[in-house]
């Protein structure tokens, strides 16, 4: 059984949307909107870190419905790695934190320790649109407001939750800021 | 007591309850106000087995508590009025409600009178004031991690502590192992984190921003939580969804529950390392996504129930979705072999994270959870809504009550939810996908509840003149959270993440 599957995974094409060398012409099936951010993803990555960055993702109030799509950045179709973006389970290792939720007052200080831990040069990006301005959750006695106003926030992904090709397009996006920006 | 005066606890509750008028326009399970005395009686009883508790919640002056008899087909609530802000604990005689109460005090300030445990479980002490829902005094912000353990005391024990930032793409919670070696005596959860007013949000509001806030108390579950409230509301105002509607809902739900259940067992398996699993349940549980994506706007389906119906599908969605199945249904079919003749993984997850019956009985612990542990619940079932009342499906149940049947229930009930998904998508109804609420004036009340894929969601509402005086949801993890502290027990700390996926409790719709 597992042999099989194996062996049929080592003949079979990969089911990541193949991510095409600029000369490459595209392969009819390709997510055009991926393959081109893909592209334009690794070439500003490697410009600034060289191969690669890390992110650690920091849920500061969310409803779980942007980890999910987060999450599934890293699954076969998305898979994120190709890209030298990878994901870490501390701060310490990371350049980029992730941040969704409408900060809740209970998680303000995690996050503000979370955001110390985390050496420079570092970014911050704000996933959701509850991360961008509070969302349906701005009225309350228990949260704080938009990731913005707890930490500085560098990039926005509005979304409800983001799909994670918007995901990827906002990590680009953050790179192209980034290259044109000195170590904060 | 000698055995022939002795009534069992369930024929007790149900006495305690008999011949009262039920609250006029409560629908469609009765409500009844009852006084202290009788209040104390009721918690009695549950603590002693006769029935389950659902919900306990407050609202100004007074407490409320939805309940299950044993062997009544029909829940209940019961009210009580506070009586100088406070109220007989139910959690004395009924640990499952033990939080509840906590988080009713920290959010009203009524005081559970005689709870065992009189330690803050919402209020972190960092919101500025005290009872934000009740009279809102000022208050002094606290170190958030001021919080008294409880204690351990033994020789070579250390303690542990996680959280609330994880180490994965997860919600944040506070978790503290003490440990003797390699093995956990005692799990202790703090949870609150995440606490985003929930109730007070719902509380004095429309009919659609409360039902947006209910779409995003636990994104995983939104159709869930959607479905459940839009039940509600339309039980209170006398209302029923055309039935395009109500199929529409039932193919969102099983879609929602079987995207879950596949990202649930990949990750179950890569908690034990075994990454194959997981990359495969990964690229299902996207297929599943996208399509749904393509079928009704949005991949989660957030926002598609509303009271009254739901949004409509997007021309061909029954074609692609039953695309989708016939791609997933095969390949899968070879995983759940796979996970089942690997003895190096399933050397993991058996025998480990065990919980009893007798504890999922006593906490009415819902899906997975209590279905790994012989606890044959299941909403759909049991208290059946459409479309599931003329539908035929099995509810899987399994005893061992380890990780591993806590997989299987979840690997059966994608093939049932699939099974449901061909017939329903066979056979959509046409016409419209929504009615209009009737304007009322005065008080109407309405409770429901559905089978989200982690278990049971419990709404209930009260409608004044149009509006949403109060609202109040539960999510089933209240009453799965405390079992993983039991899971745990003498099991190594590196079987954490493995216990914890398989239970996979919602954070954020626990802390609301």
């Amino acid at each position: 059984m597992r042999a099989r599957l194996l062996l049929r995974s080592l003949f079979a094409r990969p089911l990541t949307t193949p991510a095409p060398r600029p000369d490459a012409a595209p392969q009819p099936g390709d997510d055009p909107l991926l393959a081109e951010l893909g592209r334009a993803l690794e070439m500003s990555a490697r410009k600034l870190y060289g191969r690669s960055i890390t992110i650690r993702e920091v849920d500061a109030g969310s409803c779980n419905g942007c980890e999910l799509e987060i999450h599934a950045l890293n699954n076969p179709i998305y898979d994120v790695e190709r890209f030298g973006i990878k994901f870490a389970a501390s701060p310490r290792h990371a350049d980029v934190l992730l941040v969704t939720g409408p900060v809740t007052h209970n998680m303000r200080v995690a996050l503000e320790r979370t955001y110390a831990a985390t050496p420079g040069p570092k970014w911050v990006v704000a996933v959701g649109d509850c991360a961008a301005g509070c969302g349906v959750f701005a009225e309350s006695y228990a949260t704080v407001g938009a990731v913005d106003s707890v930490v500085p926030v560098d990039l926005v992904i509005s979304g409800c939750p983001p799909k994670p090709v918007d995901l990827l397009k906002g990590l680009l996006t953050l790179m192209e800021k980034a290259t044109g920006k000195a170590v904060r | 007591m000698p055995m022939s005066t002795t009534i069992s606890a369930n024929q007790r509750l149900a006495k305690l309850l008999a011949d009262r008028a039920p609250v006029a326009g409560h629908r469609p399970w009765p409500r009844y106000e009852i006084d202290h005395d009788a209040w104390a009686a009721v918690g009695q009883a549950l603590g002693e087995g006769g029935g389950d508790l659902l919900s306990l919640w407050g609202e100004k002056d007074n407490v409320h508590m939805a309940l299950r008899v044993a062997g009544e087909p029909v829940p209940c609530v019961v009210s009580v009025r506070t009586r100088t802000s406070d109220f007989p604990s139910v959690g004395r005689f009924h640990p499952p409600a033990i939080r509840l109460e906590r988080a009713v005090r920290d959010l009203y300030d009524f005081a559970p009178l005689g709870i065992p445990d009189r330690r803050p479980w919402l209020d972190h002490g960092a919101w500025g004031v005290r009872a934000p829902l009740g009279s809102r005094p000022p208050a002094a912000r606290r170190d958030p991690a001021a919080y008294e353990f409880l204690a351990v005391a033994g020789e070579g024990l250390h303690q542990i502590p996680v959280g609330p930032v994880h180490a994965g793409i997860i919600e944040p919670g506070h978790f503290r192992f003490t440990v003797n070696g390699e093995t956990v005596a005692r799990l202790e959860e703090r949870l609150g984190y995440v606490h985003r007013g929930v109730d007070g949000l719902l509380t004095d509001t429309d009919i659609d921003p409360a039902g947006r806030v209910i779409a995003r108390i636990s994104g995983d579950s939104t159709v869930a939580y959607s479905f459940a409230y839009a039940r509600a509301v339309e039980e209170a105002l006398d209302v029923d969804p055309p039935p395009r509607a109500k199929v529409l809902r039932g193919i969102m739900a099983e879609l929602e529950r079987v995207a879950n259940h596949l990202g649930d067992i990949g990750a179950i398996c890569n908690d034990a390392s075994f990454s194959l699993i997981h990359a495969h349940c990964g690229v299902f549980r996207e297929r599943v996504l996208a399509a749904t994506d393509r079928a009704f706007n949005h991949r989660l389906m957030m926002d598609r129930i509303v009271p009254g119906g739901t949004e409509d599908a997007a021309p061909g969605a029954a074609r692609f979705l039953q695309q989708m199945i016939e791609e997933i249904e095969a390949p899968f079919a070879e995983i759940v072999q796979l996970y089942d003749s690997t003895p190096s993984l399933q050397d993991r997850t058996c025998a480990t994270g065990v919980v009893s019956r007798a504890l999922v009985e006593r906490w009415a612990a819902g899906g997975h959870v209590g279905r790994a542990s012989g606890r044959s619940f299941d909403t759909r079932r049991d208290l059946p809504y459409a479309p599931y009342k003329d539908a035929s499906f099995e509810v899987p149940l399994l005893t061992t009550g380890d990780v591993d049947a806590r997989v299987w229930i979840r690997i059966r009930e994608i093939g049932q939810s699939i099974a449901l998904l061909k017939r329903w998508l066979a056979d959509i109804p046409g016409g419209e996908t929504r009615v209009a609420l009737p304007k009322f004036e005065g008080t109407r009340e309405g409770v429901a509840m559905t089978e989200a894929f982690r278990g049971d969601v419990l709404v209930w509402v009260r409608i004044l003149d149009g509006r949403i005086a109060r609202c109040h949801a539960r999510d089933a993890s209240w009453f799965q959270w405390p079992l993983l502290e039991a899971a745990i027990e003498n099991n190594i700390v590196a079987d954490f993440p493995l216990c914890n996926k398989s239970f996979n409790c919602s954070y954020a719709g626990h802390d609301l």
